[in-house]
Order: structure tokens, then sequence, then C-alpha cells
């Protein structure tokens, strides 16, 4: 068996409403290993959701369309598959924590019934005595004592809820986790419980996670690896390490960093990256980001390139291509204080 | 701090609501002072009662107790005839712009509904312009005069909330959550912007926020509430190098910072539990269920207020 658990190839994926086309993923690749946990950083609208569901096979019938490339997860190709044997894996390999706890649970089914359905929609044969010890392992295991089992979901705070939702995304130990956003409906403290709480048992059941936020300070506490998107596609794509030790970055990742305004240090005035997400419904020729971009030249109307700066470091900028492979041309942060009137130059320099 | 400077204070505030099971505390107590071109954060989590707190202070709310002295006159006990005529200095910027802007109005109907209400145009020709103004101001491009919210993005439908609240020339503003529902690159813009007019305009806010990054950034003083009361009260460099209060401290902890070399959650410095119930809770400290150091001396009565170096102010009991 080889190491790798999900290989997604040239993913593009596109929704068809009534009135126009959403190219939301726009040729994805990404590979996970079995055991690694992986943060998919981007803004909204960005396609990081859109992935995960592709990856779990759950657009919306009819309307979220694969057109191009493959997704195979630990063997299984997810985009062919009969539905039949994808509803299999779900849960059992691939399971998902959705955002928003408060919506994610059933209001009148008591959570220990919903952490138990997982469990006999995997196997029909399982006793009760046994569902109900998995059940009570499961919810010692997130922190919640198991004599409130019987509890229905309001009768929860929103952390407590969170933890039943993990528990119920990993009562059948899948291979692989889908955490959208799993902390960003909860406040800080809460988050903090639950990133440690995420993070301690992906490590004992030795589980595949890719953690999906808009925040780099919650990635930097729990991911090994780490793939910036922008505009359906990924622009940057390494190790922790190489991403926030911030030498070598993607303009955008750069931008995203100087945007965060940051506790440890004095900052004044903070870089925003000016301007907006390009409009979804449009194809764009060449950089994505470009219209956004200080460092753009009239090379990024072309693709840009995916180029390996270091070892297991991929960035998609024309930058870092050919000569400027080092990337040493790239100031590591604009001094002083980026003003509009400079910004708004360098965006006519573009047009 | 010369008296005279004081935009706003508080003194005592308190705002109770009525449920069947007893009162909400929701505001419980705050003393404040506000100067004038100043920003005061006001940090908590979800419950805590910070956008009562900024609700109360603009008559949204009437206060069960307590005064609001706005530049030197006790305005809790203004009628709504009052209240009209200083409301055009105070204005409000709220959480949701998608939520809090009409949908069926245009960026012109928005901003300029406030100057229509104070009639503070002479023709149409200068309500016109005046809108242009603001949307200059706040960085709207003028094209999008006529558009409507559903066609603008979430930093855009922001910037027409501040408009808005920006458009009768106010003294104070209260920023409630205002880039809690933005993207970091976009809450940068406004942030920039909003320090920008606070320069311009010489405004003063109350920077209502669960972000400690974000109310670090543009704060001068610092409040943090938990379940309706004030527990630590600093100016901002004090608050982030000393913080006393466990709670601040638990806080400040929780917050994930985007590097790799700082400390890693998840450890012992976790904050256990989670906020206690805010209905008529019992005298004593309130986090005290959650506190590593409560002892019996922390339960009885509320612990009030010390100021333990000078405009450092904490309330706990190893102080």
């Amino acid at each position: 068996m080889s190491d790798t658990l999900l290989d997604i190839k040239d993913l593009s994926i596109e929704y068809h409403t009534e009135f126009e086309k959403v190219y939301a993923v726009n040729g994805l690749s990404l590979k996970l290993n079995y055991g690694e946990t992986l943060g998919l950083v981007g803004e909204t609208g960005a396609g990081k959701t859109t992935t995960a569901l592709g990856i779990i096979r759950l657009l919306p019938d009819g309307i979220g369309i694969v057109t191009k490339g493959s997704i195979q997860l630990d063997g299984t190709d997810m985009v062919h598959e009969s539905e039949e044997k994808v509803r299999k894996l779900r849960g059992k390999t691939v399971s998902m924590i959705f955002q928003d706890p408060m919506t994610s649970l059933n209001p009148i089914k008591t959570v220990g019934d919903q952490i138990q359905e997982v469990l006999r929609a995997h196997d029909r044969s399982m006793s009760k005595a046994e569902l109900s010890r998995q059940v009570d392992e499961m919810m010692e295991m997130v922190g919640i004592p198991s004599y409130r089992k019987t509890e229905y979901p309001h009768e929860f705070s929103g952390g407590m809820k969170q933890r039943i939702v993990i528990a119920m995304a990993l009562v059948c130990e899948p291979k692989l986790i889908l955490a959208d956003e799993p902390t960003t409906a909860l406040d800080v403290t809460i988050q903090a419980q639950m990133l440690g709480l995420i993070r301690n048992l992906q490590k004992k059941l030795n589980t595949a996670m890719i953690l999906i936020t808009h925040d780099l300070g919650v990635v930097a506490n729990t991911c090994e690896k780490v793939a910036v998107m922008y505009a359906g596609e990924i622009v940057e794509n390494g190790f922790a390490e190489q991403i926030f030790c911030q030498e070598k970055l993607h303009p955008y990742t750069r931008g995203l960093f100087n945007a965060i305004p940051k506790l440890d240090v004095e900052t004044s005035r903070l870089e925003a990256i000016e301007g907006m997400v390009p409009d979804p419904t449009q194809r764009i020729e060449g950089c994505r980001f470009a219209n956004r971009c200080r460092f753009a030249t009239p090379a990024c109307s072309q693709e840009p390139p995916y180029v390996e700066v270091e070892n297991g470091h991929f960035i998609k900028c024309h930058l870092f291509s050919g000569e400027n492979r080092s990337g040493k041309t790239i100031p590591e942060t604009v001094s002083g204080s980026l003003t509009r009137e400079k910004s708004v130059v360098s965006e006519k320099e573009v047009s | 701090m010369a008296e005279n400077n004081i935009l706003l204070e508080a003194k005592n505030l308190k705002k109770y609501f009525k449920i069947p099971r007893g009162n909400v505390h929701a505001v419980d107590g705050i003393n404040f002072r506000l100067e004038t071109g100043r920003t005061l954060g006001v940090v908590g989590e979800s419950g805590c009662g910070k956008t009562t707190l900024g609700r109360v202070l603009l008559h949204l709310y009437n206060a069960t107790d307590g005064q609001i002295i706005y530049r030197g006159n006790d305005i809790t006990h203004y009628t709504p005839k009052q209240m009209k005529s200083i409301r055009r200095e105070m204005q409000m910027i709220f959480q949701d712009p998608s939520a809090s802007l009409d949908p069926r109005k245009s960026v012109q109907d928005t901003i300029g509904e406030p100057l229509k209400i104070y009639k503070s145009f002479s023709d149409k020709a200068s309500y016109e312009k005046r809108v242009l103004e603001i949307m200059n101001m706040v960085g709207l491009a003028e094209r999008y005069v006529s558009s409507f919210p559903h066609e603008l993005d979430g930093g855009r439908r922001q910037r027409i909330g501040i408009g808005r609240a920006i458009a009768t020339n106010p003294r104070f503003i209260v920023c409630d959550e205002p880039v809690s529902a933005l993207d970091v690159s976009v809450q940068a813009q406004v942030l920039n912007l909003l320090m920008d007019l606070q320069d311009s305009q010489n405004l003063t806010y109350m920077f209502i926020t669960h972000d400690l990054s974000v109310v670090k950034h543009i704060s001068h003083d610092i409040l943090v509430m938990y379940l309706g009361q004030c527990i630590e009260y600093a100016s901002k460099k004090e608050l982030f190098q000393n913080p006393l209060h466990p709670y601040t401290v638990g806080l400040l902890d929780a917050v994930p910072i985007p590097t790799l070399t700082g400390k890693k959650l998840g450890s012992e410095t976790i904050m256990k539990g989670e906020l206690t119930s805010p209905v008529d809770p019992i005298p004593g400290c309130r986090f005290a269920a959650r506190c590593p150091y409560a002892t019996d001396a922390c339960k009885g009565e509320d612990i009030p207020l010390k100021e333990v170096s000078p405009g450092h102010f904490v309330s706990c009991t190893r102080y």
C-alpha cells in the first residue's frame, strides 16, 4: 500500500445555476498521506468548502458539477464511483465536521442516538450493548460525561455541541476528516479547547485531516502542511515550517500575513490587500491574483507555473520562475506603511 | 486628563432583562470615562454583554440603573424627543453589513437617510453632493451611488454602514464587531478606514469585538468584560504587557498566533469550562467557577474594581 491517502489531480468544479456558471474550483491538485494534517487556507469564496464537498461527494445534485480531473481517496475514484459505494465510505473512510454546530445536529434526536446512527449505518449487525459501549467511549473521549447521551442538542452549549459533532465524525475512526471551519462559530477560549481536542484525537487515532480555515493562527497550531487557496486554485503549498518562516511566499500569502493585526508586534497601520476577490462567474486568463498584486508584470497575463522553490514547497507565481527561482527579488516586507495612493498606482500599472 | 475632555461617562450602568426565570444581568455595574478622540475597546466572549452595553449608551435600550453622562449632561432619562437632538452625534456601526442595510435602498438612499432626517441640506444638488462626499470619505467609488446592497461585496457593504454612521458628523460611534464578518484582507482595509476617519474627524469610538488582535490594533484603552461586569480596565499597552486578571490572561493565551515558534494551544494553560448563566448570578466573582486561583474569598460578595497601578483597574481578590 502506498502512503498516499488522497490524490486530487487537476480538479475543476463548477456550479451551474439557471442564470450563470460559477467556476468554484479551477484545476486543483493536492496530495495527502495517511495521518497527515493539512490546513486549507483562503478567503470567502476561494473554493475551500467546494473542494471538501467534492472529496466527500456532497456537492448539490445537478448544480455542483465536477467538470475535470480526478479524486482518488484510499483507492476509490470519488468522481465516478457509484452512489451506493460512496455512501458506505462516508463516515467510515471520510467524514466531515461542519462549520456551525448549531445547525448540523438534529434537534429532535438525543445526541446519543445521533452518534449511534453513524455506527449503525456502517454495521447493522452491531448489538445494542456494543453500540451503547462505543457511544459512551466516544463521548468520554471528546470530554462529555456519557450520562448526558439522553439529552437533546438544545441542552448543550455551543462548545459542547461542537464536541458532539466531532464525536459523530470520529466514531467510525475514518481515515480522513474534513473539518470545515470547525471553530469559527466559537469563542476563542472554546476554540482553544476544540483545537486541542481535535489535535489530540487526530494523533491518537492517526487520522488524516484537512482543516479548512481562514485563520492562519489556527493552522499554525494544528497542521503540518499548508495549502493556500485563491479564486479556486492552490497558489501555494508546503510544510508549515516553510510557510510560517515567511521567507519565500506567494504575494497573496504574504498579503494575508501582513493584513492580520498582530498581538506580538506593534503596528500603526495594516497593510491591506487592496481590491477584491475576482468574480467567480468570469474565467480569468493568467494569474488570478494579478490585479491585486503589487509585483504584477505583463508576464502575469500568462498562466503562472508551479515552481518548487524548496523541497516540497510549491508556489504558483511568475516571480519564482526561471532566473528568479530563489525569490530573492521580492522584498520581505514593504518598508513603511502602504498608503492608498501607492496601491492605486500599482493597480493602474497592471491595467 | 482634563475634565472637560471627557466625552462620555458611564457610572454604575446596569441593564437587566426580565425573563420568566428571573433577570438576565446583561450589563451589571459598568464604569468608564471616554475622552474625545480616543477608542475604548470592549472585549469579551459572546454573551458577556458587550453589545448590550453599546446599545444602552446610545439609548437603544433604557438603562435599568446608573448614569450615562454625555458632554457633561446626564442623558440617562432623556425622552426620545430629547434624544433626537443628540442622536446625530452618537451613531452606531453594526456587525453584519448584509443584515443592517435595507435591501430596497440604494447606496445614496441609505447614506442620505440620516441627512434627510436631520434636514442637513438645502436643495437636491447639495444633498447629492454631500452623499458623494461621504462615499468618497469611506472609499466607495461614485459609480456605486445607485447600487443596492446585494450587488456589493461584504467590504463595500460595511463601507456603506460606516458612511451612514458618519453622515451626520457624529462625535461618538459605537462600532459593534464591524469587521467580524469580513475576510482578513478586507478587514484590514476597513480597520485602516476607521482609523483614518478617527484622525480626520476627531471621532471617539467604542469598539466592541471578541477579537483581541483587532482590539489591540485599534484601541487606546481596553475594557475586558465578563458576564456583564468589567473585570479589567487599562491602557492597551499596559493590558497586553501586564494582564492581571486570570480571565484576561486566559483570553490572551487562547488566541492562536500565526507563528510556529510561539506557544501551542492545547496545553494546561487553556481555560476550562464555559460561561456560566447570567440569570440572577450569585454574588461573588463571576469567573470563580473557571478560575484556577479561586478561593473562598472569591465568593459571597462582588469584587470591586481596584486600581493596582495608575490607570490599571482589576477586579480580583489576588490584587
